[in-house]
């Protein structure tokens, strides 16, 4: 080892290499000098790049584009009478490596209950619609443009109102045919009751590809894939930002005999200032292993964009903050656009501000580089107001 | 790429001499690999040797200071591309924009304003870091006397004049407080790199829009000798913000991937730009000013330039900042045992939450501004948060037991009742079997505790 050492460090102070000078020792060293005699050769070889470098005086510019061997899969919501819409789909992280097949998907939450805990920034925009989940999508599609609607079914918690089942199902009706974008399908959090409740009313919306919300390993998963199979739907498979069980409720949803095709995976957005980081970590190293080629990752990836309520910055009342009515809607913009920028393929968002900015923004991410005429900025220093 | 640390085992002397503080060289290869450590602690090596080294471990992107005594900021550093592989180095510099033609009143009210915000969250005081001064008149002597205005101002400054001449008016007031100038472009790039030599100041390449010639010139920069570059590839916002985007990252990628030393430079992201030609009205305008500062921040501006100075506008874009720059090897944790609050005595309230900073820092925020007066016990959850805590099963009835017993609290308080966090409700009764306390279920938001207390007072 020592041998090797000193010839290491004889080695690294070296531009060249005779391996003439190496010829005496090679059999005895033989073992061990292979990887050494790569090493210096490489380092060589790097140095003399390095030096060509310096001596060019410009090199050729070259976008850093990468290969990859995986696809995330497309998954279609919205058939029947839905006008579909596309997620997933993607080749590479970035569209200048390869265009971007599909623009970012915003679903506007939507209740089956008036929703007493709303924010006010919200409740406000939507009094006049709450008694009635039908013209509350109607509204958030029609004017505060909605790709999607998310129904939740809260009133279906055995400790809101417990409505049964069929109560829930004639809730998706009414929505369905209040509007024809695609719809999610929440339940209400009861982990026995959300897949009757997500079963019931998957029937009720055979073969209008619905997205179920959702699967996780808390619950009766084998119910919810088996309804989505059942009637044509997709699942929402949730995990708590954790890669490997996501993985794992993916096998299992997988062996149900739903595809890749047929799954939106949420890895858990954490708010803003509340462990967003943790969430930035989870959905970057979830793309960058589907892309890699892991089979059991390949899905679009979905944000509960909704949780940035949550954070005290958003809804708290606070003078030396400045006012809630414009603090909420950054708040939830911030926290979805961070997702977005990680990998985020669809949105479940509650404030007309948040939905329509972050689909102005997400729609320019589809665009291919360099076919936007460019803004004349040469001059800012002297055209900027203020 | 980072570098491992047997990449910096081979080039260390392997005396385990422990001069360093570290047992064995390979330990401190590992330190210096995860940059907890620095490599003039050794002193086995040759100046030869240490050259190498440190060339090997210098980070992918130059780290650069702006400012000089205790008005500086330091600004890039990092050596990858996603923050779960080791950490992002220097949180984003926020400078805030003031333009030369501002009457007197308002340019000093802003000043101020910069001066002041502040925000605290999760036990630390969220700031601004610059101040930019932009030669809007074109005019030399206007820019200059903005300048001396603001050249006892608490931040380092940025200067914004694509005026050679500006430049050198400027300089000549602040060129001794090391400020970023900003900014050479094709059209000025002798001059402004005289100037930048002359002065030995850091100085931006504006090169919107063609990283083909931004190459180019940061080369000739280069050639000049000048080694403090800060990069702007343009900030283009509405439907080009995508093209803004690509620029960035692809600026980043050669930098750590390509290690192309054209390109291994902090990238300078203009937020304030979105103000540019706007017919937005002023609200809208300062919530799609955070927007551009979220998207930039998220991939890899390690300085930015905004205009706003709401308030609201700024403690979401401080609060991102703060959260991507957090290290994920450690755990944001405080010290788990016994906290007071306010005025106590034997019968005092006894509450319980976990060790997660947020959640304290929360529960302290609200204890002090309620002005409760109580014991709080801080359990070790590992860093986690009361509900995460209990699915992991941190937060348990044998693990508070021990709390009770471990911290004393039995000695200071003549009472036996514990408070418990709203959504540790499911382990109260697994908490009173274990510790023989009574426990009681408090508020799900700590914001209620104060008010709790005082009516079960």
């Amino acid at each position: 080892m020592d041998k090797m050492t000193q010839l290491l460090k004889l080695l690294e102070n070296t531009k060249s290499i005779e391996i003439n000078e190496f010829r005496m020792d090679f059999e005895e060293l033989e073992l061990y000098l292979m990887p050494a005699i790569q090493q210096a050769v490489q380092k060589s070889v790097e140095t003399q790049k390095a030096i060509s470098k310096e001596a060019l005086i410009m090199e050729e510019f070259k976008p850093p584009i990468q290969d990859y061997p995986g696809k995330v899969a497309e998954v279609q919501l919205g058939k029947g009478t839905r006008k579909p819409v596309y997620l997933g789909g993607q080749q590479a992280l970035y569209r200048f490596e390869e265009a971007q097949p599909n623009p970012p998907v915003v679903t506007f939450d939507v209740f089956d209950i008036p929703m007493p805990g709303l924010p006010r920034p919200i409740r406000e925009n939507f009094e006049d619609v709450m008694e009635h989940p039908g013209e509350w999508a109607k509204k958030a599609v029609n004017e505060f443009g909605a790709n999607m609607v998310t129904i939740h079914l809260i009133g279906t918690g055995p400790k809101v109102m417990d409505k049964s089942p069929r109560e829930a199902a004639q809730a998706i009706e009414e929505v369905l045919q209040a509007v024809d974008v695609p719809l999610v399908i929440g339940a209400s959090g009861d982990p026995v009751k959300d897949p009757l409740v997500l079963e019931a009313a998957a029937e009720a919306a055979e073969g209008e590809r619905c997205l179920l919300a959702s699967a996780n390993l808390d619950l009766d998963y084998q119910k919810v894939a088996k309804a989505a199979v059942d009637y044509d739907h997709a699942v929402l498979s949730w995990s708590i930002t954790d890669v490997n069980m996501q993985k794992t409720l993916n096998r299992y949803l997988m062996k149900e005999g739903l595809t890749q095709a047929d799954i939106v995976m949420d890895p858990t957005t954490c708010a803003l200032g509340y462990g967003i980081e943790f969430s930035i970590d989870i959905m970057t190293r979830t793309r960058l292993a589907a892309l890699k080629g892991d089979t059991d990752l390949q899905m679009p990836m979905s944000s509960g964009t909704t949780n940035a309520w949550g954070s005290r910055e958003a809804w708290m009342k606070n003078d030396a903050w400045g006012p809630t009515d414009y603090r909420g809607p950054i708040w939830e913009i911030v926290t979805g656009l961070t997702m977005m920028l990680n990998g985020v393929d669809i949105f479940m968002m509650l404030h007309p501000t948040s939905v329509k900015l972050l689909r102005e923004i997400g729609e320019t991410f589809v665009n291919d580089y360099l076919t936007t005429e460019l803004p004349e900025i040469d001059d800012w220093i002297t055209q900027l107001e203020g | 790429m980072s570098v491992s640390a047997m990449d910096i085992y081979k080039l260390l002397p392997k005396t385990n001499c422990a001069k360093c503080g570290e047992a064995s060289c390979m330990a401190f290869a590992t330190k210096l690999s995860e940059k907890e450590t620095d490599l003039e602690l050794c002193t086995q090596m040759t100046p030869d040797e240490f050259d190498t080294l440190e060339d090997l471990i210098a980070p992918a992107v130059k780290e650069i200071v702006i400012g000089v005594g205790d008005k500086t900021t330091t600004i890039g550093g990092d050596e990858v591309l996603y923050r779960y592989e080791l950490t992002y180095y220097n949180p984003t510099s926020i400078a805030i924009d003031i333009s030369d033609d501002l009457e007197d009143n308002a340019f000093e009210e802003k000043v101020k304003a910069i001066e002041d915000i502040e925000f605290e969250r999760v036990g630390e005081t969220l700031t601004l870091d610059a101040i930019s001064v932009r030669n809007k008149s074109g005019d030399v002597d206007k820019f200059a006397a903005a300048v001396e205005k603001v050249k006892d101002a608490k931040y380092p400054l940025v200067l914004c004049s694509l005026n050679p001449a500006a430049m050198k008016a400027a300089l000549e007031i602040v060129g001794d407080q090391n400020p970023l100038i900003y900014a050479a472009t094709e059209n000025n790039i002798e001059e402004m790199a005289d100037l930048a030599l002359e002065y030995n100041c850091p100085i931006a390449l504006f090169v919107p829009g063609d990283l083909e010639k931004m190459k180019q010139l940061s080369h000739t920069l280069r050639t000049k000798g000048i080694t403090d570059i800060v990069l702007d590839p343009g900030t283009f916002v509405g439907d080009a913000i995508g093209d803004t985007l690509d620029n960035f990252i692809m600026i980043r990628r050669l930098a750590v991937e390509e290690r192309d030393g054209d390109f291994r430079f902090p990238i300078l992201g203009i937020p304030a730009l979105l103000r540019l030609n706007s017919e937005d009205d002023d609200v809208t305008k300062g919530i799609k000013e955070a927007t551009i500062a979220t998207t930039l921040m998220n991939k890899y501006a390690d300085m930015m330039i905004l205009n706003g100075t709401d308030i609201w506008e700024l403690i979401p874009v401080l609060t991102l900042r703060q959260s991507l720059y957090t290290d994920p090897r450690k755990p944001q944790a405080v010290d788990p045992g016994i906290y007071e609050f306010g005025d106590l005595d034997e019968n005092s309230p006894v509450m319980l939450t976990t060790n997660f900073a947020l959640t304290y820092y929360t529960v302290e925020g609200d204890l002090k501004s309620g002005k409760a007066n109580c014991y709080l016990l801080v359990l070790e959850t590992e860093g986690r948060a009361v509900d995460v805590s209990l699915a992991g099963g941190q937060l348990n009835g044998k693990a508070v037991a021990d709390l009770i017993k471990d911290t004393g609290i039995e000695d200071k308080v003549k009472t036996r009742k514990l408070l418990i966090p709203g959504l540790a409700a499911p382990v109260s009764g697994e908490i009173e079997d274990d510790s023989g306390w009574e426990v009681t279920v408090g508020p799900r938001d700590s914001s209620g505790v104060p008010d709790y207390l005082a009516k079960h007072a």
